[in-house]
């Protein structure tokens, strides 16, 4: 078995565009969750807005930022018509509606009917030209040290993680700033304060917008390094960011960073060394196919784990932690 | 504390209750024409995973209920398309077969594109995998000549046994729901647990239908049991928050899912029970599985409603449901009355797979597939109230089939999902639950 391999592609995981793309998506969940005490099981809802929106709309000729706009204004839209209805509802009925309306999305956008527009179940290509064409670093490759990328990889690298280490700085400045206060009042006793004359459903609907931006620019991100596939936006996805962010710790702001970076190191070292007890014939009986199960398995494992024993989280203070209901 | 002595004797009583309904269910199949006798001599029972399979797709229409003749091998099999066009017949071997479409159950105004290739052949050098599917090419859209009433018709009555399979799932849900406040999020896996118990003593084992159900139940009972003992009671004696023991069962769903998709791969199996017969009543065709899965159901939910209502366990049940310290209060020892609510709920979840099984196929995510439709069905009709559940799984059945006399098909889920956001904004405590104050 190559060690050495094994542990040079899980390092790689570190610093790809997918971990930061998770972990966007899991601060966008930090804020609902964390912070506000939101119970959203819809952020593959936002995550597919942000992808489809932004490519439909470069395909189609707009300009990046135009497209960014356009993802953003439908999060925001989508934020609308998800909070009226549930926010002034018991904290499940969120996560029920949530993950009811992620999938009303997908269903949508993989319908036969919608060929023409999202590509059905075949998904979207050819929608990275205007993101190339902004790109600085000149053609040719580079060497990172554990791999070498292109021109186009790194500025996506830089990119994402750039926009990650924005976003976090910027969450820092909300979160001890009064407004952040209040919401973490919201998510230890909603009704304390109501009392003090605060507007709860609105701050809670600023919370979800915020939330949900930041997962349709992580969608953004997540699609840059591939193509869309409506397949990739199932229920699994948020649950996943879940397991980031609970990682991670919820009410942190590095937490969801360091957790997509745990995770996927994770799941990149588990494949590497059962990919290599299958070729050297140690658990041959299984098939590659099987391996790549084994991997889903343990994620839900380290979910039902983390949330039992350590709901804070690596970074989190045990006393931050309030599952509310 | 006079109830609570008796513990032991209510866990027996539930126990034997869930015995006696499944030994009424599999009296009265026996005297049901089973097909199981027909079952040997065309010899589907199997200890192989095999199958030959295919869809028929007219121009993006499924065509249901067209009959496929599998020949060779020893096997002699008409199967049906179901309602998305699939079909599927196990084989014993990696051998030569014959496939052969009965032009004459096509739907008017479709046909193939070479009307002579109505036989398709599977070489034993096709094998690569279990499955082996072979498609048929036709040319023009199936043409509705039924008329407006007779699809409403037919869609309604798919409707009320789609429905009917849902209520056994998620009566036990919103139980469970109303005794711990649990939103269970594994409760489709335990769907699965039945579809696939069905497939395995059924289409690879060979047993007969009654004896199915019955190691479905049993099976459905100890994984309620198994799961209740193990996991959820220590979590409620640690203290653990309702949303994390949400969070563990989404967990815990992925790591069960992921064991089916391990040990069973990702192939849909069928399971006929040898019930694929066509019956048809004025313009409504079933299979006689789909007619047998309706009235099984209903029987069973008859019997639970009777259990909740005239029992003394039932009425404790109810009781926990409605207020846990009020029912404790007055003597009802809850843990019990959990454990019951788990063993019967998971029991009734892996009846409804079995039903599913017969009524669509099996996969490893069929559960999870319907997972929502379920949570529609609860919230729609009340979370926690188990008539609720009821009332709401027929809701969502029916609609989600009749969405497809305007919806495209693959919209039709989301349709449940939409009426389920749209009851909650206008009445959030559903159809039937009692309101209470929210937010």
């Amino acid at each position: 078995m190559d060690f050495q391999n094994i542990l040079f592609n899980a390092l790689n995981e570190i610093l790809s565009p997918t971990t930061a793309a998770y972990a966007l998506a899991a601060m966008g969940l930090a804020v609902h969750f964390g912070y506000t005490g939101l119970l959203n099981f819809g952020q593959a809802a936002y995550m597919l807005v942000g992808s489809y929106a932004f490519a439909i709309a470069t395909i189609s000729g707009w300009p990046f930022f135009a497209a960014v706009a356009l993802s953003i204004t439908l999060s925001l839209l989508l934020t609308v018509i998800l909070g009226i209805p549930t926010l002034r509802l018991r904290a499940d009925y969120l996560a029920i509606v949530t993950i009811g309306a992620a999938e009303i999305l997908r269903y949508i956008v993989t319908t036969t009917g919608m060929t023409e527009i999202t590509g059905a179940s075949e998904g979207l290509i050819g929608f990275k030209g205007t993101f190339e064409s902004l790109n600085p670093i000149p053609v040719g490759t580079y060497d990172l040290g554990l791999i070498v990328i292109n021109e186009y990889d790194l500025w996506l690298r830089i990119t994402g993680w750039t926009l990650v280490a924005l976003v976090a700085v910027l969450l820092f400045l909300l979160m001890r700033s009064p407004w952040g206060r209040v919401l973490k009042g919201i998510r230890e006793d909603e009704d304390a304060v109501r009392s003090l004359g605060k507007n709860v459903f609105v701050l809670k609907m600023q919370a979800l917008a915020i939330g949900g931006v930041l997962g349709s620019l992580a969608g953004i991100l997540f699609v840059l390094p591939r193509s869309v596939q409506p397949g990739n936006y199932a229920t699994t996805l948020t649950f996943f960011i879940w397991t980031i962010l609970l990682l991670g710790g919820a009410a942190t702001i590095l937490g969801p960073i360091l957790g997509a970076m745990t995770f996927w190191v994770i799941l990149s070292l588990t494949q590497g060394i059962l990919f290599g007890l299958v070729d050297s014939g140690i658990i041959g009986f299984m098939s590659v196919t099987q391996v790549g199960q084994i991997r889903f398995m343990l994620v839900g494992l380290l979910l039902m784990l983390l949330v039992i024993y350590r709901p804070q989280g690596i970074l989190g203070n045990k006393k931050e932690m309030s599952f509310g209901v | 504390m006079k109830l609570a002595s008796k513990a032991p004797t209510t866990m027996i009583r539930a126990v034997v209750f869930t015995l006696l309904s499944a030994l009424f269910l599999a009296g009265s199949l026996a005297l049901a024409p089973s097909a199981s006798a027909e079952e040997e001599t065309t010899g589907t029972d199997l200890e192989s995973n095999l199958v030959v399979s295919g869809s028929l797709i007219a121009d993006g229409v499924k065509l249901s209920g067209v009959s496929v003749r599998v020949v060779g091998a020893d096997i002699d099999e008409t199967v049906e398309s179901d309602s998305e066009g699939k079909w599927a017949v196990p084989v014993p071997i990696k051998a030569d077969y014959t496939i052969t479409l009965d032009l004459s159950t096509l739907p008017a105004g479709v046909e193939l594109v070479d009307t002579a290739a109505s036989q398709l052949n599977v070489k034993e050098s096709d094998w690569l995998t279990s499955t082996a599917t072979r498609n048929f090419r036709f040319v023009g859209a199936a043409v509705e000549t039924a008329s407006v009433t007779d699809q409403f018709l037919q869609r309604l009555v798919a409707g009320l046994i789609f429905g009917s399979l849902l209520a056994l799932a998620s009566v036990g849900l919103s139980l469970i729901f109303g005794t711990t406040g649990l939103s269970n999020f594994a409760h489709g896996e335990a769907v699965t647990l039945g579809g696939i118990t069905a497939w395995v003593a059924g289409t690879i084992f060979g047993m007969p239908f009654p004896v199915v159900i019955l190691i479905g139940l049993a099976v459905g009972a100890l994984s309620g049991f198994l799961q209740n003992q193990f996991l959820w009671t220590p979590l409620r004696n640690r203290g653990t928050k309702i949303v994390q023991m949400m969070i563990v069962s989404i967990g815990l769903s992925i790591v069960i899912r992921y064991i089916y998709l391990f040990f069973i791969d990702g192939t849909t199996k069928s399971y006929t029970g040898g019930l694929s017969g066509v019956i048809a009543i004025g313009p409504v065709r079933l299979t006689q599985g789909s007619l047998l899965t309706f009235f099984m159901a209903i029987g069973v939910l008859v019997l639970f409603a009777l259990f909740l209502t005239r029992t003394r366990v039932g009425r404790a049940t109810r009781a926990v449901s409605d207020n846990i310290s009020l029912a404790e209060a007055s003597g009802i020892d809850s843990g019990k009355i959990i454990q019951i609510v788990w063993i019967l709920g998971s029991s009734l979840a892996a009846l409804g797979g079995i039903l599913l099984a017969l009524y669509r196929q099996v996969s490893w995510s069929m559960g999870f597939e319907i997972l929502l439709l379920i949570f529609a069905a609860v919230t729609l009709g009340g979370l926690g109230s188990a008539y609720g559940a009821l009332l709401g799984s027929f809701v969502v059945g029916i609609l989600v089939e009749l969405s497809s006399l305007v919806l495209p098909p693959d919209l039709k889920y989301a349709s449940a999902l939409f009426l389920m956001i749209i009851v909650l904004i206008f009445r959030p405590q559903g159809i039937l639950g009692t309101k209470q104050r929210v937010g």
